[in-house]
């Protein structure tokens, strides 16, 4: 009865205190830095997409909510010609970032996306290709890499060592 | 004529004013509840959400009243509709002012002890006329807990009675002139407090409901307009059980400087607040738990108390 009582007190006591509640889009909560949000693609320094539809993102999505079709330039650089996200399935949990080999799929902060209607969530290409390069500056996919595009050759790439020739005997 | 006026007025100033307060527990509920718990509760339709009412009001009037195919369905029609009844039937005996009662019963305690065992019906039926197992079990904890707290409850009542020498409930407030009930009948407070926190079926003792066990109990299949009114009228009998307690051991409208109605309204929101302090403080008990606390301390208490009170007036007089 005593201890009824004492809870029935402090409960009360409640009334004075400070309230845990965050008024949210009055005041806002801190968000650490790398918060995993929306999802975004990004540029290399050069403006071009940095994707190269290689589908990793997609086969890396627990909830499959990534839809790409890969195309080609003429001078041999892939580029996806669509790329959905559906964004009401979406978990938010990284996979794509991490799997994405050229640091094109970079997910931001941003995570206040409500919509009234559901078609609303689902974002094209266009919605998700940003101006900038995002958390990865100065990072080129096709510097790197041994491709051979129009204005450079195999083994021309930073770092690259000329390709070998396999017909030749010499070390 | 004017006195009919009068009277017409009386009623439904009473009605009005009991749904207004009913519904505008929704918000005062939930706004207490928050500020117990170190929240905020709905602060943002309308200045401090009280708005809340209204919302909440249009949401339940066009929500889909269904009817379960496999459901007694008159008896399940009519099981909300008693409820509502019983606890507006109940008000009708309570003065707020001098002079400003609906009914002016000479039996004014009986006829609310009558109406509250008819409360009864309205959650057994609706237990049995949902026909599912987990709203049975609610209707039958319902039957058992009200036929145990029931039994006290009047008994509590018969201290103030034996005092004021009569059950014509004006009579009590009058006859509090001097002392409120409270001071002698302390022990009747208690244990109607405890009894009608137990008739309303509000936490702790809300075991026909029990949302962690029977999923809402008696009320489970009920939607819409029909849930509406299992839920205003428990927040209505809320009401009537703080009028209650104000009436029989507060004084009623009895009060300094502030105009009798006012008295009257302030002691009762008082009650209704501690009823939601006792929903956000208290765990609920154990269903044997309850049942034996009631049979096995509160009975002999009530019946220590008729005893005591009664030989003292007695003695007395």
């Amino acid at each position: 009865m005593v201890s009824l009582l004492k809870s029935l007190w402090y409960v009360f006591l409640h009334m004075f205190q400070k309230r845990v509640t965050v008024q949210y889009p009055e005041e806002k909560n801190y968000l650490p830095p790398r918060w995993r949000g929306r999802i975004v693609l990004t540029r290399d320094p050069d403006g071009e997409e940095r994707c190269v539809a290689c589908y990793l993102c997609s086969v890396a999505c627990p909830v499959d909510c990534i839809a790409l079709a890969a195309t080609e330039e003429e001078d041999g650089r892939r580029y996806p010609d669509f790329f959905r996200i559906n964004f009401s399935r979406c978990i938010y949990c990284g996979y794509c970032e991490e799997a994405c080999p050229t640091y094109a799929i970079q997910l931001i902060p941003d995570f206040e996306m409500a919509e009234y209607n559901r078609q609303n969530m689902v974002y094209e290409k266009e919605h998700l290709l940003i101006n900038g390069e995002g958390k990865y500056h100065g990072y080129n996919f096709y510097k790197y890499a041994g491709l051979e595009l129009k204005n450079k050759g195999k083994g021309e790439g930073e770092n690259e060592a000329p390709p070998v020739d396999p017909k030749s005997l010499m070390p | 004529m004017s006195e009919t006026l009068q009277h017409i007025v009386i009623v439904f100033g009473i009605l009005f004013g009991l749904l207004t307060l009913a519904a505008g527990l929704i918000w005062i509920e939930r706004r207490l509840l928050g500020v117990w718990q170190n929240r905020y509760g709905p602060n943002r339709v309308g200045p401090l959400g009280i708005f809340i009412v209204l919302a909440d009001m249009i949401k339940i009037f066009f929500k889909e009243d269904w009817i379960p195919p496999f459901a007694d369905k008159k008896v399940f029609v009519i099981a909300p509709t008693i409820i509502m009844f019983v606890v507006l039937m109940s008000w009708a005996v309570v003065p707020v002012a001098p002079g400003v009662v609906v009914l002016d019963l000479n039996v004014g305690i009986l006829f609310f002890l009558a109406m509250s065992s008819i409360g009864i019906y309205s959650t057994v039926l609706a237990g049995w006329a949902s026909n599912n197992k987990y709203s049975l079990l609610g209707g039958l904890r319902m039957s058992a807990q009200m036929f145990s707290y029931e039994v006290f409850m009047g008994l509590s009542l018969m201290g103030v009675v034996i005092m004021a020498g009569s059950f014509n409930l004006t009579d009590i407030v009058n006859a509090q002139k001097n002392m409120w009930f409270v001071v002698p009948q302390f022990l009747g407070f208690i244990i109607f407090f405890i009894a009608g926190l137990a008739e309303s079926h509000r936490l702790p003792f809300d075991m026909p409901e029990a949302e962690s066990e029977l999923i809402a109990g008696f009320h489970s299949e009920y939607s819409g307009m029909k849930f509406g009114m299992f839920f205003v009228g428990e927040y209505v009998g809320v009401t009537l059980i703080s009028a209650f307690i104000v009436t029989l051991f507060f004084g009623g409208w009895h009060g300094p400087v502030l105009p009798p109605f006012v008295w009257f309204f302030l002691k009762m929101m008082f009650f209704i607040c501690l009823f939601v302090l006792l929903r956000a403080a208290l765990p609920r008990p154990r269903y044997d738990q309850l049942l034996s606390y009631g049979w096995k301390i509160l009975l002999p208490l009530a019946l220590l108390n008729i005893v005591v009170t009664g030989g003292l007036v007695l003695a007395f007089e």
